[in-house]
């Protein structure tokens, strides 16, 4: 019990954890590391949209020659090919994000838990519903 | 005291912000990014396209869905880059800058949003 007294038997500082160092890229490893990085840099896309969305918005403030030049610069070829990239990204995000939603969203009928499958249906079912509302506004205008 | 957490805010930011950009984006960029510049759609007139902007239900949709995509991009995007790439060390600089640039895309939604009309 004396030698507990002595500084010499232990040290203040806290043990560091045994953990081995990961490569950086350890995401290449394997196929479902890469979907799950690929899942989690669909944010880029859904940013840059956003961004791409505030443009379109000061374009349509400013005037239709600004508007004009809006549709012109999305029709240039770089442009469509990162829309292209980022519209396949996004439909990935889509479908990632409706897939994890039944183990975040637990539903309750009465006494009786809502299957899984029934809310990812109804989430596929609320996509497939807002994107026609979508193309029919943007077509009606 | 009890010390109050952001990352439940920030998480419910980053859940809703997922869930309207994934409803609403992938057809949205379908039209804009692709339909339009391909020619396969006409794209609307100025007009058209004012005249529905102009309607505040638009407005408030197109705000919502820009202001939390951007909280969306800086939760994933913070978690992203300390895990992916286990940048730990710059862990307060990163979630500054991806929160901050939410919180200024947001007001500058706002402020766009509110002049269109």
């Amino acid at each position: 019990m004396q030698a507990m007294h002595h500084g010499d038997l232990y040290t203040a500082y806290h043990p560091r954890w045994l953990r081995q160092p990961k490569n950086t890229y350890w995401w290449l490893e394997k196929p479902s590391y890469f979907a799950f990085i690929l899942r989690e840099l669909t944010c880029l896309p859904v940013a840059w949209f956003a961004v791409y969305l505030l443009l379109l918005t000061q374009a349509v403030i400013d005037s239709p020659a600004a508007y004009a030049q809006f549709m012109a610069w999305s029709a240039s070829p770089w442009m469509i090919l990162v829309n292209v990239v980022s519209f396949a990204l996004l439909v990935f995000h889509a479908i990632t994000f409706f897939v994890a939603a039944p183990q975040a969203l637990i539903v309750h009928l009465g006494r009786t838990r809502v299957p899984g499958s029934l809310i990812l249906i109804g989430h596929y079912a609320a996509w497939a519903a807002a994107s026609v509302v979508v193309i029919w506004l943007l077509g009606r205008a | 005291m009890i010390k109050r957490h952001p990352e439940p805010l920030l998480w419910v930011l980053f859940s809703a912000g997922g869930m309207l950009s994934g409803m609403l984006m992938p057809a949205l960029i379908l039209m804009f990014g692709i339909a339009y510049p391909l020619g396969w759609v006409t794209p609307p007139r100025y007009e058209q396209m004012a005249g529905l902007m102009a309607n505040p239900i638009v407005r408030l949709a197109l705000f919502g869905l820009i202001a939390l995509s951007l909280f969306h991009w800086a939760h994933r995007f913070r978690h992203t880059l300390y895990d992916g790439l286990q940048i730990k060390h710059l862990n307060e600089v990163v979630a500054v800058v991806s929160y901050g640039a939410a919180v200024v895309g947001s007001g500058l939604a706002a402020y766009l949003l509110w002049q269109v009309g």
